[in-house]
């Protein structure tokens, strides 16, 4: 992993910052939206690195999270039929849905498998003829076109017995949600770069012109964040609003061009329901028709269900950056990442679960 | 015992009712602590027990027995560097070793999946012997058991383990002080990083191998440099953060590490990159920690270099009065963070 050392190196990082801190007059409220993004800033402790006036708030950009509860029960109710497999990522297994997660499910007797892979999914498919497996395809536009893949190549195989469990999110239309909110206190975004390294930078540079809102696309490695920042503020300082790519290393304006044929070919764009935040119009992907023989919610009839979160979670605001997860009079107590009750707890990319991890000696003292 | 990790919960209410073990209960994280503090403490209860270290030591007749026991269901069974045969001895000596102790007889139980090949059987048990011969033990017991197919997953191999301990040394988790140093014996992440590769057929550059072996003989070049050691912990399962949290709390007191200290073979952090792991998680077999006296840190250190299986000991850390019960790191950033336990085991992230 030498290609990524520069990009930690605390000198270069340690002079961007005394860079940030130069440019800087005024007090910035600035989002990064991808949870990775949020994970490296708590991880190597980036925001203590910035003048007091920058404050990051962690944008609703950790998949796992987001995924809404009722997907996570409609995945356990179907790993718990016999003849099903339940093939998922690993980090979906421990996000408890209303009762249960499909780590408990697997100990009930569920055949509960980890993938790194959608296209593993294809192949145990591939070799259970008589079960039937289904993928759990959560995600951002990084890993729709893996899923898509998924789809395609079973149906061109003309396999039976494989089907997804669709609950894919994008990203425009939250950050979309966020700027058209009366509450929004957001000023600068950090966009996802490996959401851009798929989709482009097309519908970032419509949100730029729409709101007037700077956004810089932003790699995930310490250096990556620090130089997103300081882009952002001397957009901000000098009253402008454009769109950058930092993350050059990866993201060209057009995106990858094959992986948006596949997305396209296999999904179409959709309501979608969000954890923590509510449904936002126009927000996710569904099968199209032509793939519906693999779309696991009209193979297998499973109805809809609505389950509400716990009053308690203020993930809501969290999300929108109107509260830090520290404000949260249950953070640490009674939500912990073993007992989540609210998204951003769920995985370690989530913004509470990542000042848990991290921070918590900061708060206690 | 051989469930490893033993932490008060951090949350100071009772997690949700569970009443099914899960994979996390065998991770040595949270959740195996808390089954021993619920279902075995209370039952076994008895002062050898509640030191809860890896081995138990007991004294008979003015001499100080040191026992402890480990089952092993490693998967698969053969991998880069080891194989469950060579695991059953080094996990065992190693528990042993961790306390002082001079490794010095093992018991061997084989619980067999009907349908097992004999020949890979006899693979496992001539593997198993060569380490314990060179680990300095003998098998003098053993036993067999074979189940129906399907009812186990091959083999699983129990190993118990007696040794001595010398005159006078008092090792155990609770014993850290504030001031005293944290040595590790070399780079972490190689064991479990070799065997998630093996299993999930990932290739690299170069094969990773499980850093698996007998680990007396270091803590033999050790010993004689010093009695000033407190504490010695292999990180196994949880890996190093995992052993540190357990110190910190038994011990009630803080650990600070140094990031730029932590020794990480290039492969492996790799490994960790792609996998989206943390090699602080991730198992050791042939690594140790020593929490020193300050004044005898360097020696100790000295001395563990001198020895192959410590060419690469770095001193990473430090114990602390501040932050009592938690592991925490110095970045290169000059920021802090917390080394957090994990519940169960360290999943793959999605992106």
């Amino acid at each position: 992993m030498k290609y990524l050392d520069e990009y930690r190196d605390h000198r270069i990082a340690r002079a961007l910052a005394a860079e940030i801190v130069q440019s800087t007059t005024r007090p910035w409220v600035l989002m990064e939206i991808c949870g990775g993004q949020t994970h490296t800033i708590m991880r190597y402790g980036i925001d203590e690195l910035l003048p007091r006036g920058i404050e990051l708030v962690h944008g609703p950009g950790c998949p796992v999270c987001v995924t809404p509860l009722e997907t996570v029960d409609k995945a356990i109710a179907l790993a718990l039929q016999p003849d099903v497999i339940l093939v998922s990522y690993g980090d979906m297994l421990r996000v408890p849905g209303s009762r249960s997660d499909l780590f408990r499910a697997k100990a009930q007797g569920a055949d509960v498998r980890i993938a790194y892979s959608p296209t593993e999914a294809v192949k145990i498919a591939r070799s259970n003829p008589d079960r039937k497996v289904v993928f759990l395809a959560i995600g951002f536009e990084t890993t729709a076109p893996a899923n898509a893949m998924a789809a395609w190549q079973a149906k061109r195989e003309g396999l039976t017995n494989f089907s997804m469990l669709v609950s894919h999110v994008l990203v425009p239309p939250a950050i979309r949600a966020l700027m058209v909110s009366s509450t929004n206190r957001v000023q600068g975004f950090i966009a996802p770069g490996h959401v851009c390294t798929v989709v482009g930078c097309k519908e970032y540079e419509d949100l730029v012109r729409d709101f007037r809102v700077p956004i810089v696309v932003g790699g995930f490695e310490p250096v990556d964040i620090l130089e997103a920042v300081l882009m952002l503020v001397r957009q901000l300082e000098a009253g402008e609003a454009r769109l950058e790519n930092q993350y050059v290393r990866s993201v060209s304006y057009q995106g990858n061009l094959p992986a948006q044929q596949i997305m396209d070919e296999v999904f179409e764009i959709a309501d979608q329901k969000w954890r923590g935040i509510g449904p936002i119009p126009q927000s996710g992907l569904r099968l199209r028709e032509e793939y519906a023989a693999f779309d696991a919610d009209r193979v297998f009839d499973l109805g809809e269900m609505t389950v509400d979160e716990p009053a308690e979670c203020i993930s809501a605001q969290v999300l929108q950056g109107l509260k830090k997860p520290t404000d949260c009079p249950v953070f640490g107590m009674r939500c912990t990442p073993e007992n989540p009750l609210g998204a951003p707890m769920v995985s370690t990319e989530g913004a509470c679960a990542a000042y848990y991890h991290y921070r918590r000696h900061a708060v206690a003292s | 015992m051989s469930t490893k990790t033993i932490v008060e919960l951090s949350c100071p209410t009772p997690l949700a009712a569970k009443d099914t073990i899960l994979l996390g209960h065998g991770s040595g994280g949270k959740l195996s602590a808390e089954l021993i503090r619920d279902v075995f403490l209370p039952a076994f209860q008895n002062p050898v027990l509640a030191r809860l270290d890896d081995q138990a030591i007991v004294n008979v007749n003015g001499q100080r027995l040191a026992v402890t026991t480990d089952s092993f269901v490693v998967k698969p069974l053969f991998f880069p560097g080891g194989d469950i045969g060579s695991l059953a001895v080094h996990g065992t000596v190693n528990d042993l070793a961790m306390g002082g102790a001079m490794p010095l007889f093992l018991s061997a139980a084989f619980i067999i999946e009907e349908g097992f090949s004999i020949d890979e059987l006899r693979r496992v048990v001539n593997s198993l012997h060569q380490a314990a011969a060179e680990a300095g033990v003998q098998v003098v017991t053993g036993d067999t058991k074979v189940v129906e197919k399907g009812k186990g997953d091959g083999l699983f191999i129990n190993t118990t383990g007696i040794g001595l301990v010398p005159e006078g040394l008092d090792l155990s988790a609770d014993r850290a002080r504030p001031g005293d140093k944290v040595l590790l014996s070399g780079s972490i992440g190689d064991h479990g990083i070799a065997i998630l590769a093996q299993r999930e057929g990932l290739e690299f550059e170069t094969q990773i191998k499980s850093d698996s072996a007998a680990l007396y003989p270091l803590v033999g070049e050790m010993l004689g440099a010093t009695r000033e050691i407190r504490c010695m912990r292999d990180p196994t399962r949880g890996g190093v953060s995992s052993t540190l949290n357990e110190i910190a709390e038994r011990s009630r007191v803080g650990i600070e590490l140094e990031e730029s200290s932590l020794p990480i073979h290039e492969q492996v952090r790799g490994a960790c990159e792609l996998l989206g792991l943390d090699p602080l998680y991730v198992a050791n077999e042939g690594k140790l920690i020593a929490i020193v006296a300050p004044g005898a840190a360097d020696a100790v250190l000295q001395a563990m270099r001198r020895h192959p299986l410590g060419a690469e000991a770095q001193m990473i850390g430090t114990v602390k009065k501040e932050n009592p019960g938690l592991v925490t790191m110095r970045t290169p950033f000059g920021t802090t963070r917390i080394v957090d336990m994990l519940a169960g085991d360290q999943l793959p992230r999605i992106c």
